[in-house]
């Protein structure tokens, strides 16, 4: 029987009441008075020298307050990136200015040039029309390899070419890597694209600037993931305002899957025009406008190598990978296709020797940076497609091989600069065949081969770094932030809690995990318990949602502060009994005296605590509230093995998903149902980029792909009903919790079962020169497969 | 959406008249309309809506056909087809999703006529009638490449005559983003011969394909057009789809419906 409250318990998720009846209240319902409209005028070129901007006619027209331009941003900070890699060589990585309003050149369709902002919307839709921007186009720079080649237009004049590093990763390794390669008994060789994504959060970005000119204070409500990490770096690099002067407020949020990390340009220039005009901006974001302006996802091209002894043993791995970073630096995007991808690159599995190659190239095309797994599905897509092409070529079980090469013995220091604390990776593997039936798949095939269908088996296992990060290591790996988190928890007087955490949740459902952990903890009903987050003036320093972090790392730091208030409580309610503090133990909600059947209820001692009439005041204070920041000293490594059955219709190309499998491993769970949702969110996201997602441009950088009409987002009828398990536990070993994270393995698991399933597909039904297919599936790709 | 004037009259006389306005536009359902607008691509000086006119709303069969209203939804035409033409209502109950079946009109649909949308399909291979304020149209006449049609400014479309098939039936094979034809054929049998119309594919917009046509003619079976083939010249090639892959798509959509011809 599952638990029915606390820690283990399916508690349903209480923000879905809010969600789920209209009353949730997002950055677009705030409308301050007295607020005017900003709208911005973008770029429709990819490559082009701005020679001026002519705002007169867009001036005078009806309602306009101000038009803004690039020249009003010559005193004021770019936007910063918060992460420096350094390259091979030991240089830093080549690091480009960031406008928040375009300065001499524009560099990607979509690239802001100037702000209308006017009494209402519509009136800054129609001069926005009126402002007249004079460009003269440049030749745009968009294939990676092209980029890097010499001669190519530049991306940014001031640099010494698109290339922004060449990393090695590890550098030292290069050489023993390449001697592992010479002595091989086989090599396999694989080259593949993991295509540019478009997020599509269903609420688009949204800034709402206001200014209070008695106080001096500024305030910003946005649509992000990290409140906290955007009042720092909008502060501090782009407006120069104190973080006690400025507050940033991310109410309920849409969906971010890491494009709501950053610090966008409309996030600044609300805050900055709302100062300058002395009243209220606001800017939301349109559809069309977000397919341009938020920051893409992936786009790796790799080329990867695996050498394995004559039995299917792992010898050593190499990698060359371009990433695209589009035209500027976004705030995270350095470390994307290094820190978190290089890293992941052993996989579950014990290659004693890999190197990493990663060149990451400017080009005039939206700034990419982390979306849901970030570096991870890229490194265990290239992996574990390399590794079904080499069981293939060996003749070998996929499975077998894969087995035959997993880590089992922990803690294990992977050559790639990790150590992953614990895992079970033949379990996971066991269980996956039992949720899969993989025994019974000879009978499907039949069954399919009957109906005139293609049917494949396509299986994988996984690795994540997740509970990003400690700080002192990402520090050495070149972050310009510390990757802590915090809680305050606030005992009110008659026994209710507040948890003020510096998470952010936007749609994890952390007001209802993090709730169970606490009144767990303190033996209470949940309900008690009220989870507030996302307001940099009432909660501690903290450094938002993403990389799974949230229960791993901010979970903790609330387990650490609860920790603090229930010694505080012990000590009162052992004044209360007059027995000593270490002799008390809380149960239920209650106080005893251990051996006694002496007893005071929560509530008595949070009443004394205000009411402290007999209270220990010459050792204790007054009050109830503690606060905890709390460091991980390790990531966590959730892992897990995937499946997926295909049938491909041999006339069309098109793929349907028969039965989707996922056994992973979270070490210790908090709410099972709310890990199925993240887990079910993570398989449909990396189904849709395997079988439907991509963004395309065309010669001239216009993005093809932008709209629904083109982008193909996936839909409940694409999907099927997945099978998901995560009764393999191996709890984390480094927090107080135990817990891994899951909010990224769906994503991460998922693309190379569908690949390997589709090219399994192909293979058995007699296509046997296809090895590979580059995502997204699409009906056109696998027929023209199937056709050569 | 830049401002405009909105008309929305009860009588086809005073649509007619209200159109007569310079850059006036009518509005179906505005399943197609309405978007446009609100990218700001075009600029209607008024919307004229011929959805409150009660005789263009319905379906009614008689004599061997069905006439549908133009101002009909395709939830209308799902729902009451049902029972005269089969092959018609499901098609019309594939159109988008349930917001645009029940907003989306055939006449709009025919008045657009989008290269990748179904009712063409549809109109074309039943041989169906275009009736107008003016006139009657038949199909073979009527359309005339993407987003052309033979409509003169400010025509109406009133109704739309589908003679009943013997057999018929449409099959789609869906863009993976819009949910529009990539391509979608409809086949249509009648005493005098089967048609086969074909939406989706052509850089032309919807078209007959006569040599498959001639062959089910003779045979009206999937066997029947096996090594039959359009040519890819003049097919759309995109993100979706290149022209060969569209041709070749023809065909496998072409048998499909034959077989599932009821």
């Amino acid at each position: 029987m599952p638990k029915d409250h606390g820690i283990g318990a399916p508690s349903k998720r209480r923000e879905d009441v809010r969600f789920l009846t209209g009353q949730g209240r997002y950055t677009d319902d705030i409308n301050l008075h007295g607020q005017a409209h900003a709208v911005f005028v973008r770029s429709q070129v990819a490559h082009g020298r701005l020679n001026g901007v002519d705002t007169a006619a867009a001036a005078a027209m009806p309602g306009v307050i101000r038009v803004f331009t690039g020249a009003d941003f010559e005193g004021v900070g770019g936007l910063p990136c918060g992460w420096q890699v350094t390259d091979r060589h030991g240089q830093p990585m080549q690091e480009p200015g960031h406008p928040v309003l375009a300065q001499g050149k524009v560099r990607h369709v979509g690239d802001p040039i100037a702000v209308v902002v006017a009494e209402t919307l519509e009136q800054a839709r129609d001069a926005a029309e009126a402002v007249e921007v004079d460009i003269e186009e440049l030749e745009p720079v968009l294939d990676m390899k092209a980029a890097l080649a010499e001669g190519a237009p530049k991306v940014h004049d001031d640099l010494t070419g698109n290339l922004c590093y060449d990393w090695g990763f590890v550098e030292e390794n290069r050489e023993a890597v390449n001697a592992a390669f010479q002595k091989a008994a086989h090599v396999t060789t694989l080259e593949l694209v993991n295509q540019r994504l478009v997020p599509n959060a269903m609420e688009p970005r949204v800034a709402v600037g206001d200014y209070a000119p008695a106080t001096g204070d500024s305030t910003l409500y946005t649509t992000s993931q990290n409140p906290h990490v955007i009042r720092l770096l909008m502060g501090a690099f782009v407006l120069g305002i104190p973080e006690h002067k400025l507050r940033v407020v991310a109410p309920d949020v849409g969906g971010g899957f890491g494009s709501k990390i950053f610090h966008y340009a409309e996030e600044a220039f609300c805050t900055f025009a709302a100062k300058q005009l002395r009243r209220p901006v606001k800017w939301t974001c349109t559809r069309s406008e977000s397919f341009i302006t938020d920051a893409h996802g992936r786009d790796h091209v790799t080329k990867i190598e695996l050498a394995l002894d004559a039995e299917g043993h792992f010898q050593a791995l190499r990698t060359e990978t371009y990433a695209n970073m589009g035209a500027y630096l976004s705030t995270f995007a350095p470390s994307v296709p290094t820190w978190l991808h290089g890293t992941l690159m052993a996989g579950n599995y014990k290659t004693p020797l890999i190197y990493v190659n990663v060149k990451a190239v400017f080009t005039n095309t939206v700034p990419v940076d982390a979306y849901r797994g970030a570096g991870r599905p890229e490194a265990t897509f290239q992996l574990e497609r390399v590794i079904d092409k080499a069981a293939r070529e060996m003749g070998m079980d996929p499975v077998d091989i894969r087995r035959k090469n997993f880590i089992t013995e922990f803690p294990y220091a992977t050559p790639v600069a990790v150590e992953y604390d614990t895992g079970d990776y033949h379990a996971t593997m066991d269980k996956l065949a039992e949720i899969a039936d993989l025994a019974g798949f000879e009978k499907r095939l039949a069954d399919s081969k009957a109906r005139g269908k293609l049917r494949g088996l396509g299986i994988n296992s996984y690795i994540e770094a997740c509970g990003i990060a400690p700080s002192h290591l990402v520090g050495q790996l070149g972050a310009r932030a510390g990757l802590y988190e915090s809680a305050t928890v606030r005992v009110n007087a008659t026994g209710g809690l507040v948890v003020m955490t510096g998470s952010h949740s936007h749609g994890q459902g952390h007001e209802t995990s993090f709730a169970q952990v606490v009144a767990d903890m303190i033996g209470i009903d949940e309900n008690m318990v009220e989870i507030v987050h996302g307001d940099t003036a009432n909660t501690p320093m903290g450094m938002g949602t993403y990389g799974s972090r949230s229960l791993a790392v901010g979970g903790s730091a609330m387990v650490r502060a609860t920790e603090k208030i229930i010694a505080k409580a012990k000590k009162i309610a052992a004044h209360l009994m007059e027995a000593a503090p270490e002799d008390i133990e809380l149960k239920d909600g209650a106080f005893t005296v251990a051996g006694t059947d002496k007893s005071v209820a929560w509530g008595d001692v949070t009443l004394a605590a205000y009411v402290p009439h007999n209270y220990p005041l010459e050792e204790i204070e007054p009050g109830l509230e503690e606060t905890a920041f709390y460091d991980p000293n390790n990531f966590t490594y959730p892992a897990g093995a995937y499946s997926c059955e295909v049938e491909v219709d041999p006339d069309t190309g098109k793929v349907e998903i028969c039965s989707f499998a996922a056994a992973d491993d979270f070490g210790n769970i908090v709410n099972p149902m709310i890990v199925d949702g993240q887990v079910h969110g993570g398989l449909a996201q990396g189904i849709g980029q395997a079988l439907l997602e991509g963004a395309a441009y065309d010669e001239y950088g216009q993005l093809l792909s932008g709209s629904y009409m083109d982008y193909a987002m996936p839909r409940a009828g694409d999907m099927p009903s997945f099978t998901v398990d995560h009764s393999c536990q191996t709890p984390c070993t480094h927090n107080p919790l135990g817990v891994k994270g899951c909010g990224e393995a769906g994503a991460i698991g998922s693309p190379p079962a569908v690949v390997n399933a589709v090219v399994d597909a192909l293979q058995r039904s007699g296509h046997t020169n296809v090895t590979h297919i580059d995502m997204p599936l699409t009906p056109a790709r696998v027929w023209a497969a199937m056709q050569g | 959406m830049y401002a405009f004037d909105f008309d929305r009259p009860a009588t086809l006389d005073a649509a007619l008249a209200a159109l007569q306005d310079e850059d006036a536009q009518a509005l179906g359902g505005g399943q197609t309309l309405i978007p446009t607008l609100k990218q700001r691509l075009a600029q209607p000086s008024k919307l004229v809506s011929l959805t409150a006119i009660p005789e263009l709303s319905g379906v009614r069969a008689d004599d061997g056909a069905l006439t549908i209203g133009a101002a009909t939804t395709h939830a209308a035409v799902a729902e009451q087809a049902a029972g005269s033409y089969p092959a018609l209502a499901c098609l019309a109950a594939q159109i988008g999703d349930p917001a645009v079946r029940n907003r989306g009109t055939i006449g709009g649909s025919l008045a657009n006529n989008d290269p990748s949308a179904c009712y063409p399909a549809a109109a074309l291979a039943s041989g169906a009638t275009i009736v107008t304020n003016a006139r009657q149209i038949a199909a073979d006449d009527y359309f005339q490449g993407m987003f052309a049609t033979a409509l003169d400014e400010g025509e109406i479309i009133t109704e739309v005559r589908f003679p009943l098939p013997e057999k018929a039936a449409y099959m789609k094979f869906e863009q993976p983003a819009s949910r529009f034809a990539l391509v979608g054929v409809f086949v249509a049998k009648y005493p005098d011969g089967v048609r086969v119309a074909v939406t989706g594919a052509s850089e032309e917009g919807v078209f007959r394909w006569t040599e498959a046509e001639a062959a089910l003619s003779a045979d009206f079976s999937p066997e029947a057009i096996a090594g039959l083939s359009v040519p890819s010249d003049d097919m759309i090639g995109d993100l979706h789809g290149t022209p060969d892959y569209r041709a070749h798509l023809v065909g496998v959509m072409t048998a499909r419906a034959v077989r599932d011809a009821v």
